[in-house]
């Protein structure tokens, strides 16, 4: 007697309607408690070439494709325009502003770092070089430095962009990181975009 | 009579199609960048990129191809993360950045602290 079959269709499948066959392609990427994974990856790349793509990659590989894909397609979705380029732009812009902030940071740090050494040298010879410094004046400047040159708060950032290994994705939260407040100026997106975006 | 001999876009080359005066891939695939739709259409499909050419502004759309050429070039170089990859790299560089910030504007508190004798509070208050 056969044994029952009631396994459910995965996700893919049960947006297909069709039967959902034991060596189907998609069944172990696309779980059904997560339709809307299948859903996005469809509408942006299609069954047909997620198909072709994922025959074409060694079997380990495949979970990692299939995460990198949806995320593509939930950003391509969530900015029809941009999609994860402008997330890239973005980062680019983010990468460029944290160097100039750390260059002018380091920049005062050698100052203060020579003044010390300095201080240091003439109080051994008894005399007091920061008495200037002591109305508070140095520490306005480097006070005012550090919050002009704040780094961009976490809440702005994705946290973690590592591929998951477990097939632990969820519509409303990306398994590749937490982009829901996420935005893109145009301005970053588009000159910068298209000017220093590479994908080599 | 006028001679109507506009050459095909690229699109309408790779389909073996008629290119007509109203096709929606004209503008954005030219007939000398023939791989910039062959990579779009391995990728997307060409179905799926004039839905979503026809879903954003006419203004919108020169960078909607752009950028969906640019994933199908990374997916093609790198079939398993595509630009995710890219991404993945970019935010480790950001966070190894921050970190790095972070220890000199501490460094430099340090001095401010010394500098300032007594002064404890000196990132009190004023914020942003």
């Amino acid at each position: 007697m056969a044994s029952s079959s009631t396994n459910s269709p995965c996700a893919a499948c049960k947006f297909l309607r069709r039967k959902c066959q034991p060596e189907c392609v998609f069944a172990p990427y696309f779980p059904p408690d997560q339709p809307q994974k299948f859903a996005n990856v469809h509408k942006v790349f299609g069954a047909s070439n997620v198909t072709k793509l994922l025959n074409e990659l060694h079997p380990s590989q495949r979970e990692d494709a299939v995460n990198s894909l949806a995320y593509e397609a939930d950003m391509r979705l969530r900015d029809p325009v941009y999609g994860c380029v402008g997330v890239i732009s973005l980062l680019q812009h983010q990468l460029r502003q944290l160097q100039i902030d750390l260059s002018c940071a380091k920049s005062e740090l050698s100052k203060y770092q020579s003044l010390g050494i300095l201080a240091a040298t003439h109080q051994s010879l008894g005399i007091n070089l920061l008495a200037g410094a002591a109305d508070g004046t140095a520490t306005a400047a480097v006070r005012d430095h550090y919050h002009h040159h704040q780094f961009f708060p976490r809440e702005q950032m994705f946290g973690g962009l590592d591929v998951p290994a477990g097939n632990n994705y969820d519509g409303g939260i990306l398994a590749i990181g937490q982009i829901t407040q996420f935005q893109q100026p145009r301005a970053a997106a588009g000159e910068d975009g298209r000017r220093t975006v590479d994908p080599s | 009579m006028s001679n109507y001999t506009n050459s095909p876009c690229a699109a309408c080359k790779f389909l073996r199609r008629k290119c007509t005066s109203d096709c929606v891939f004209a503008p954005y695939f030219p007939p000398e960048e023939p791989t910039k739709f062959a990579n779009v259409h391995r990728i997307f499909g060409a179905s799926n990129v004039s839905k979503i050419l026809q879903e954003v502004a006419p203004h919108q759309r020169e960078d909607a191809v752009n950028s969906l050429a640019y994933e199908a070039e990374a997916r093609l170089k790198d079939p398993v993360y595509g630009c995710v990859g890219a991404i993945s790299v970019l935010q480790r560089q950001v966070l190894r950045l921050q970190r790095e910030l972070e220890e000199t504007n501490a460094d430099l508190m340090r001095y401010a602290s010394c500098l300032g004798g007594e002064t404890t509070s000196a990132y009190g208050g004023r914020r942003g």
